[in-house]
């Protein structure tokens, strides 16, 4: 034991720096079960080696994976949502959501951020599964319009990254009307002429899959992500029959007509970037500018800053 | 045959002892005709005190009434000329969904509604009022015919929610609902809702996204029903009377939230005691609210419907 951790360990810290080694070197896969190494596995995108299992990620590290060298800004949302129905189950909600809130880091179920993504202008709005199932309330509602506010005002491309397990039942109605406000949020950055891609991962169900999340212009979703409206065992109840172990999974939603394609973790960016600039630089001209860009990168640069001031002051 | 809530006994006691001595009237017709009306004054009685605080549970249980009035009997009493239309054009007709033109007060506007079918028969046809993607698909085109004739669009709510069956989740059940709002946020026509009855999360905004909701004074409306919300929050589907108080799902509460704009109030002792008064109640609130958005061009519609919602609820963040 002594060996290991006298001699061994700091060894492994001191070759991959200190920094970024978690307290935990190895991850087991939940669904194969192998021991991963950490270091590995991130850079495997957090996909297992052995049977290509998806893993659970945050939304921050699906912003980092997806922007150009990881960076971005990102874009405050209303901070605190605070108990509108006065919720209690066996847990008040408020406490459910401070410990959400101490547990995740995060303030919310939803990150926004801009940034480039091959030197285009996008806005994502990225769902943390780990903060109460990313369930979408108020405050999520909001991000996402916002999300689709500062795309359609700084002509940036938008897109969703939902892994929700719907409404957030303790907000009630208001809850339920997210529905139709995300609706309208993402319809107007459409309306616009911009793209809206929906990267759809596991899972993405309910009042989220039954909203914004099913009007892209393009439905990306992960390879094995559930994406669906009913839960399974609703249907089972329902139905009185067992469903099959692949009902609901994105391949055969891409089967079924419901998403354009099914992509694995590693090629998401060149595939985002790549049908964004089908989207946007339409003729061969775009193609050869070669400041084309960067020339936007400077504006969008320019309204990015702009808009997070006047956010900041919006929301105070 | 009366169906008595478990609420009712009291009321249902008194009703049937009204029903007995009406058998013997043969006999001193003038007492009995007395007795009756004395009788009849006490149920009249009980009926406004216990409608007047029913609790959450209890009008969810009026709510899911099997006598209150559905889609089609608010069409019968308000609606001439109904022409029914079916069909989603690509799949199938759904009869969870009604849909229709006709005239109402005169002018032409397009009906669409839930319809939960009145006997056995009736429900298994119209599958308890629970939709799939086609009656969401159907009710998108009519919709879009509403939108190209300027006709104004009135929507009955009363559903469970939309079907959870394996088909319905492979044709597109979060599709079509998704698909039904945006053409709720797209039409330039007057768009009145009213929840009737059972106002069932996504399966129920699909065609609720309009200028005004009103709502029935006992109806509920609700993110998900209290039995499932119990069954996963406490994990004890007994829990649904706390699960019904709270989630805030009465049209007093709605109210409150301005998630709907009016409640409009039933007959003493609810819809279901009498489907004829609360048809021409419902008839004339429809009418002074068409009156009032008539009064709107379709852009300025459009746009009003959507500020409504992408305002809701903005009060309640800091």
């Amino acid at each position: 034991m002594s060996w290991l951790t006298d001699f061994v360990r700091p060894r492994i810290q001191a070759l991959v720096g200190k920094k970024d080694v978690p307290e935990n070197l190895w991850r087991r896969c939940p669904s194969c079960d192998q021991m991963l190494f950490h270091r590995e596995l991130s850079e495997n995108f957090y996909v297992c080696h052995h049977c290509d299992h998806q893993m659970r990620i945050s939304a921050t590290q699906r912003l980092e994976m997806l922007f150009d060298d990881g960076e971005y800004e990102r874009v405050e949302i209303p901070k605190k949502a605070i108990d509108p129905l006065k919720f209690r189950d066996t847990k008040k909600y408020s406490d459910r959501l401070r410990e959400a809130q101490t547990k995740s880091n995060e303030l919310e179920a939803i990150v926004v951020a801009t940034g480039l993504l091959g030197g285009l202008p996008v806005v994502i709005a990225a769902f943390d599964f780990d903060f109460m199932g990313g369930s979408m309330g108020q405050a999520v509602g909001e991000g996402l319009t916002i999300s689709a506010n500062i795309a359609n005002e700084k002509k940036a491309a938008l897109i969703t990254i939902p892994a929700s397990g719907g409404a957030r039942m303790q907000e009630g109605m208001l809850s339920l009307i997210q529905m139709p406000r995300t609706v309208i949020a993402v319809e107007q950055v459409r309306e616009s002429g911009l793209p809206y891609i929906v990267l759809l991962t596991n899972p993405t169900t309910g009042g989220v899959t039954a909203s914004f999340a099913m009007l892209g212009d393009i439905h990306i979703a992960e390879p094995g992500a559930l994406v669906g409206f009913a839960g399974r065992r609703v249907i089972e109840d329902t139905i009185r029959e067992e469903l099959p172990e692949d009902f609901q999974r994105a391949e055969r939603m891409l089967e079924h007509g419901l998403i354009d394609m099914v992509v694995a973790r590693r090629e998401l960016r060149d595939t985002l970037i790549r049908i964004i600039s089908l989207l946007i630089k339409k003729t061969p001209d775009d193609i050869e500018k070669k400041n084309f860009s960067s020339k936007l990168n400077e504006e969008a640069e320019k309204n990015f800053s702009d808009i997070a001031n006047e956010d900041k002051t919006i929301i105070g | 045959m009366r169906h008595f809530l478990e609420f009712e006994k009291t009321i249902a006691d008194l009703e049937s002892k009204i029903e007995e001595l009406r058998h013997l009237s043969d006999g001193d017709g003038i007492s009995i005709a007395e007795e009756v009306g004395k009788l009849q004054n006490q149920v009249n009685k009980q009926l406004k005190q216990t409608y007047e605080r029913l609790t959450p549970w209890q009008r969810v249980q009026v709510a899911r009434h099997p006598n209150r009035p559905h889609s089609s009997d608010y069409i019968k009493n308000l609606i001439t000329d109904f022409t029914p239309l079916a069909g989603d054009r690509a799949y199938a007709e759904d009869r969870a969904i009604i849909a229709g033109i006709g005239r109402f007060r005169g002018w032409s506007t397009i009906i669409i509604g839930h319809e939960k079918g009145v006997d056995t028969d009736g429900r298994i046809v119209h599958n308890f009022g629970m939709a799939r993607p086609e009656g969401y698909r159907k009710a998108q085109r009519v919709m879009e015919l509403a939108d190209r004739f300027q006709l104004p669009i009135i929507t009955f709510i009363d559903t469970p929610g939309a079907y959870p069956g394996a088909g319905a989740e492979e044709r597109g059940q979060a599709e079509s609902i998704a698909e039904t709002i945006r053409s709720c946020m797209s039409v330039r026509v007057p768009f009145i809702s009213v929840v009737i009855g059972e106002g069932g999360s996504g399966g129920a905004i699909a065609l609720a996204a309009a200028n005004t909701v009103l709502m029935l004074e006992h109806s509920v409306y609700s993110v998900i029903s209290p039995e499932g919300c119990a069954s996963i929050l406490w994990r004890d589907s007994d829990k649904s009377l706390a699960a019904a108080e709270a989630l805030k799902i009465t049209a007093s509460d709605l109210l409150g939230f301005s998630i709907i704009d009016r409640i409009i109030y039933e007959p003493l002792g609810g819809a279901h005691r009498d489907t004829k008064k609360i048809t021409s109640i419902v008839g004339d609130a429809l009418d002074e609210e068409l009156y009032e958005l008539r009064k709107l061009d379709g852009d300025t519609l459009k746009k009003h419907r959507r500020e409504k919602f992408l305002n809701m609820g903005r009060a309640n963040l800091i």
